[in-house]
């Protein structure tokens, strides 16, 4: 059942919210001990679940992801800095899917402020959350915890998740389920707990692309509380176009590296469809260089603001400013929190600036520039959305950090230039999912989903 | 450009970290790696390349002058546990 399915039914009285919400939560708790979905549960929805609004998503049970803000509900985006934070507003798409009567039904796992490609990287003392197809395998990250509840949960529920450089499409299809990561500015960041806030997006995830098209539209338009809002109205994506569509293959995409079974299931998914190859250098080259030294740039200016004073950790007022300061975060900042700070603020000092930070936003430009040439073309353009299925964790164990960095070579692109991207199904290699990468010019969400439903 | 343990230590510090000997030991060849991995991006021509310092293109967005409603006092202190007065408390300066 589709999410429009059970809010008809829900509407109709077939399905009781509270019953429901009550059931939802007992599955997720249950799923939890084994699988380490979950952050918090909101232990106040069923009682919530009775004074909801008759809207688009009445009685659907919704997870969100630990950086996106829910009013009362602990928000840590996965790290121990945050702990015992409760903010005191919600994000504009919380607020959008309670007012029209969705159920926060708690927060989802993730890397650390989104920090990693498999959710492994976890918060200092935090569980790390197991593929639904296999416990031996990652779920892919950062949004780890909202791709395999989506997967793993029998009852309709939807997924708010968070984007910088892969943390939606990643997870996704490693889980085996659809991740939409609108154009940047399309979904209002207000309420987002900032990673890269360049490159930041929020999207959703569901098992039906009907469902994602339902949300995307509720929760996409502008906001003047995020001033990278753009001005353009929310489009009709549960409208079915017939459109024919122009695509486009990334020859670099099916080349070395790439598992076979992915290729194969990739080719497979277009069936009949006509596409051409088009090649993308510049963006498989240096797209992971220029993306890392951007976003590792921004995040420690933005991890600056956890000192131990307003929110989150604190510890014992003792000694000066920097002391304090640096006590809390060195005790509180995980291993990988630590490495991204050091290496963004690397890339910003005097003397490596214009080297590294200066250096890879030029970049970026000519790989937006790469991409549009095509979008000039074509409606679509299609890679995997990863190389390989979901590793295990004995696999990531023996990865050094720039091997990890080195997986996000499919999503970075689309990711560092704004695109929107959406991450399918394409298949199954050694009973795991392998996924395919939709890709459209900025602001053509519409275009994707229908795209998506064509190949359904 | 030599990576060596002082430039890491004095990048933790302006960043407000204080690495143990271990941290450091762990994260020096693992930067050394990562930043040479990076530094390829100089070969990349970028002569006459403006930097995109967002992947759109935006306009400021200015909103009326109104007085509108904002974080309150209450809210504002309620998730810190160092407060006095209506104030958040802070660690010595001097």
């Amino acid at each position: 059942m589709n999410a429009a399915e059970f809010v008809r039914q829900a509407k109709s009285g077939k399905i009781d919210p509270v019953k429901n919400t009550k059931k939802f939560l007992e599955e997720s708790k249950k799923i939890d001990s084994d699988y380490h979905y979950f952050l918090k549960f909101n232990e106040d929805a069923p009682k919530q679940a009775k004074e909801l609004k008759k809207g688009r998503l009445y009685g659907l049970p919704v997870s969100v992801k630990d950086c996106i803000c829910v009013k009362g509900l602990e928000s840590r985006a996965g790290s121990k800095i945050l702990e015992g934070y409760e903010p005191v507003f919600d994000a504009a798409a919380i607020e959008k899917i309670k007012a029209e009567g969705g159920v926060i039904v708690g927060k989802t796992a993730q890397d650390v402020f989104g920090f990693g490609s498999f959710n492994v990287n976890v918060g200092i003392g935090y569980k790390v959350p197991k593929n639904p197809f296999d416990k031996t395998r990652a779920t892919g990250g950062s949004s780890g915890g909202a791709a395999g509840m989506v997967q793993k949960s029998e009852l309709p529920h939807i997924a708010i998740s968070e984007s910088t450089g892969g943390s939606i499409a990643a997870p996704a299809c490693y889980c085996g389920v659809y991740g939409m990561t609108p154009t940047y500015g399309r979904v209002s960041r207000y309420g987002l707990m900032d990673y890269a806030n360049s490159m930041d997006k929020i999207g959703v995830m569901a098992k039906d692309i009907e469902d994602v098209a339902l949300v995307m539209e509720i929760i996409s338009g502008y906001d003047e509380r995020d001033s990278t809002s753009k001005d353009l109205p929310a489009e009709k994506y549960t409208e079915k176009s017939d459109s024919r569509f122009r695509v486009a293959v990334v020859k670099e995409s099916l080349g070395k590296g790439v598992e076979q079974d992915v290729k194969k299931n990739l080719i497979a998914k277009l069936g009949k469809l006509k596409y051409e190859e088009v090649s993308l250098p510049l963006t498989f080259r240096y797209g992971i260089q220029a993306y890392y030294l951007i976003s590792l740039s921004e995040a420690s200016t933005n991890l600056a603001k956890y000192c131990g004073m307003r929110y989150g950790k604190h510890e014992k007022l003792e000694g000066n400013f920097n002391e304090y300061f640096s006590g809390v975060r060195s005790k509180n900042f995980s291993k990988e929190e630590k490495r991204r700070i050091i290496l963004g603020t690397f890339a910003r000092m005097s003397g490596f600036r214009d080297a590294f930070y200066m250096k890879a936003l030029q970049v970026r430009t000519k790989i937006i520039e790469e991409y549009r040439q095509h979008f000039r073309k074509y409606d679509i353009v299609v890679t995997p959305a990863m190389p390989n299925i979901a590793p295990k964790f004995s696999e990531i164990d023996k990865m050094t950090p720039l091997e990890n960095y080195m997986m996000d070579i499919m999503t970075v692109g689309p990711n560092l230039a704004g695109f929107p991207h959406l991450s399918m199904p394409s298949g199954f290699s050694k009973g795991m999912p392998t996924g395919m990468l939709i890709i459209a010019d900025h602001f053509q969400e519409k275009k994707i989903i229908d795209f998506a439903r064509s190949l359904k | 450009m030599e990576v060596d343990k002082e430039l890491l230590k004095h990048v933790a510090e302006v960043a407000r970290l204080e690495l143990t000997e271990k941290e450091i030991r762990e994260f020096l060849p693992q930067l050394k790696e990562i930043i040479e991995a990076f530094s390829e991006i100089q070969k990349v021509d970028t002569k006459n390349t403006r930097p995109s310092y967002h992947p759109v293109e935006l306009k400021n967005h200015v909103r009326e002058d109104r007085a509108a409603s904002c974080l309150t006092n209450e809210d504002a202190l309620k998730n810190t546990e160092h407060r006095k007065d209506g104030y958040f408390r802070g660690p010595r300066i001097l």
